[in-house]
């Protein structure tokens, strides 16, 4: 097994046990996200605790907000904080690490939860390098349900008339959302066609929970020039964890303890 | 302890109204489950009309089905109905006076640690802004079952705020209830205890601490935050010494600043406003916030014994 995709596992663990701490988060996503975050914050993206206050490290914005457990456990395992102190304290009385993005949390760019917002704050700061003549790259996550705030195909022209090869936003697509399948509340089918319709370069990864196929995927992104590029990452929500793949009702759960072993047991047999 | 939530008696008194009405339309924003609306969509699939995470096309999908002759309930979290759709529900819906009821689940601070971004602590203040909408926060399951079948009677829009949460019974299916009239829970002669929806049974438990220290205070359930209700307020808080409100808002725009104009113009007299803060709140359960900021039984008796 390659290191990134051991990190994802490991991760995985990671998130369960918050998940199960703290009898909150969203699970679901989280595990359809995990590979993503851990190819950009390990492989891609060039920012650390280090120069996280300097003006030209790379960009990260969680669009999808909800998934900001799966986040904080990346964040703590990049050295942003205590991630076990993350892990014990999600979602707890008085604690900084809420259910969602925000910025009193060290790594986090921007307070994010309300869907729809991830991609626009991004071209401003895509246009912003653009202006101060920076190298530094802007990246976007968002689910699929999400892709039906009009906010996005806003931010997608935008992007396009001002040529932004420096931004990359990834569509984590698992196909569902809190109330069903996106087929069945909105769909998400087209979305490749959408962003070309709009003058993006769209990359696909038939599997977007597969890390290499990730990292090749971001490294089509950085040589495009002239136009903003997706990812449209075919996912699978619950990822790793056999019960929970493609289950709408793990959007977000509270697991029985016996429920938690196996999850625990699914994900350590894939790093055994 | 009552386990039936606010949102749930909305949905049970529409399921009823529906069977002899096919003009009632419910619509979603992927929000069907939290709303407590996933009945309504089984029973009813041709009145049912779901828009995705889209709150700003559910505001203006209503407004023209309204324009169309629909009886429409629209429902999504609070926060972000009233805020991200706020211009469709000033031009669509205020301004243009179409026939839909906005419903803002999981009000205030309902989502508890999920947040800044879900909480609604300006939805009040938003939404009694926009001329033409009215706003309401009702309290119990009765109370909010009345208000629903209050609103079906005419065609003017607006928004109402329920919590997530169930909230102890206040009253019974045979109350009184006027729209745009408080709820006199309680008259009392020392202070005015005035609260509206999650608040109210914290603000009854205080009343009653209060009897046991000797002091009297009345309860108003004010759950008409426009049009306000002035002149009941008026008529109880003429001869106490105190007013108190208790709300689940921001400081700005919400009970304790209507109470404050109507007292200011008509009845001069002290008042303190309980409410949450105007800054980044704290993390956790909605009850542990409501103690933190001081809006349970035991702030608001602290409030009344300092200021009297
Ligand atoms: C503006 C806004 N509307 C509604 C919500 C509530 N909400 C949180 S997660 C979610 C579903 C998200 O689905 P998707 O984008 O597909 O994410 P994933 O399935 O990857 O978790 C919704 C509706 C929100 N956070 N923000």
């Amino acid at each position: 097994m390659d290191a990134l995709t051991r990190k994802s596992y490991e991760l995985r663990r990671d998130i369960i046990e918050m998940i199960h701490k703290s009898e909150a988060g969203h699970v679901g996503g989280d595990l359809s996200v995990i590979d993503i975050l851990t190819v950009l914050y390990f492989d891609v993206m060039n920012v650390n605790p280090d120069n996280f206050k300097d003006e030209n490290h790379d960009r990260f914005l969680l669009s999808k907000g909800h998934c900001a457990d799966a986040l904080f456990v990346v964040l703590g395992e990049k050295g942003f904080f205590d991630k076990q102190r993350a892990i014990d304290t999600f979602s707890q009385y008085q604690s900084e690490f809420i259910g969602h993005p925000n910025t009193d949390v060290n790594g986090v760019e921007i307070n994010s939860g309300s869907l729809g917002h991830g991609l626009a704050v991004g071209v401003g700061m895509a246009l912003a390098a653009k202006m101060d003549d920076r190298t530094y790259r802007t990246y976007v996550v968002l689910g699929d349900g999400e892709m039906a705030e009009g906010s996005n195909y806003e931010a997608m022209m935008a992007a396009r008339q001002y040529r932004l090869d420096n931004l990359c936003a990834t569509v984590d697509l698992n196909g569902l959302q809190i109330s069903g399948t996106t087929d069945q509340v909105m769909s998400s089918a087209l979305l490749a066609e959408k962003f070309a319709s709009f003058g993006w370069n769209v990359i696909e990864a038939e599997d977007g929970n597969n890390c290499a196929q990730l990292v090749e995927a971001y490294k089509k992104a950085a040589a495009c020039k002239g136009k903003p590029s997706v990812v449209i990452a075919h996912t699978v929500k619950g990822k790793g964890v056999s019960f929970m793949e493609n289950e709408k009702k793990w959007h977000h759960g509270v697991m029985t303890q016996e429920e938690y072993e196996r999850a625990v047991k699914d994900i350590e047999e894939v790093l055994a | 302890m009552n386990k039936i939530t606010n949102r749930q008696a909305i949905c049970e008194c529409l399921l009823e109204k529906a069977k002899n009405d096919r003009d009632i339309v419910v619509v979603c924003s992927d929000s069907r489950g939290s709303a407590s609306l996933a009945p309504f969509a089984e029973t009813y699939p041709g009145q049912f009309v779901e828009v995705g995470i889209a709150e700003q096309n559910l505001v203006g999908i209503s407004a023209g089905l309204a324009a169309c002759g629909k009886k429409v309930f629209a429902a999504s979290p609070a926060s972000f109905l009233a805020t991200r759709s706020y211009e469709q529900a000033k031009v669509d819906v205020a301004y243009s006076g179409t026939n839909v009821t906005l419903i803002g689940i999981s009000g205030g601070v309902s989502y508890g640690a999920l947040g800044m971004t879900h909480h609604s602590c300006q939805d009040f203040a938003a939404m009694s802004a926009l001329t033409g909408m009215r706003v309401y926060n009702p309290s119990d399951r009765f109370q909010t079952t009345k208000l629903i079948e209050a609103l079906l009677k005419d065609t003017e829009p607006s928004y109402i705020r329920v919590s997530r949460s169930a909230t102890e019974d206040l009253y019974d299916g045979n109350m009184d209830f006027t729209l745009n009239k408080a709820n006199v829970i309680a008259d009392g002669k020392d202070v005015l205890l005035v609260a509206c929806g999650e608040m109210v049974p914290y603000a009854k438990k205080a009343m009653e601490q209060l009897a046991a220290k000797g002091i009297s205070a009345g309860l108003l359930d004010m759950y008409c935050l426009k049009p306000f209700d002035a002149d009941t307020l008026v008529e109880k808080a003429r001869d106490v010494k105190l007013v108190v409100t208790v709300e689940e808002h921001a400081p700005q725009g919400g009970l304790g600043s209507a109470t404050a104009q109507a007292l200011s113009s008509r009845c001069p007299k002290r008042l303190v406003e309980k409410n949450l803060p105007d800054e980044h709140l704290i993390s956790g359960t909605n009850r542990e916030m409501f103690a933190y900021y001081g809006l349970d039984d035991a702030g608001i008796v602290k409030s009344v014994e300092e200021a009297l």
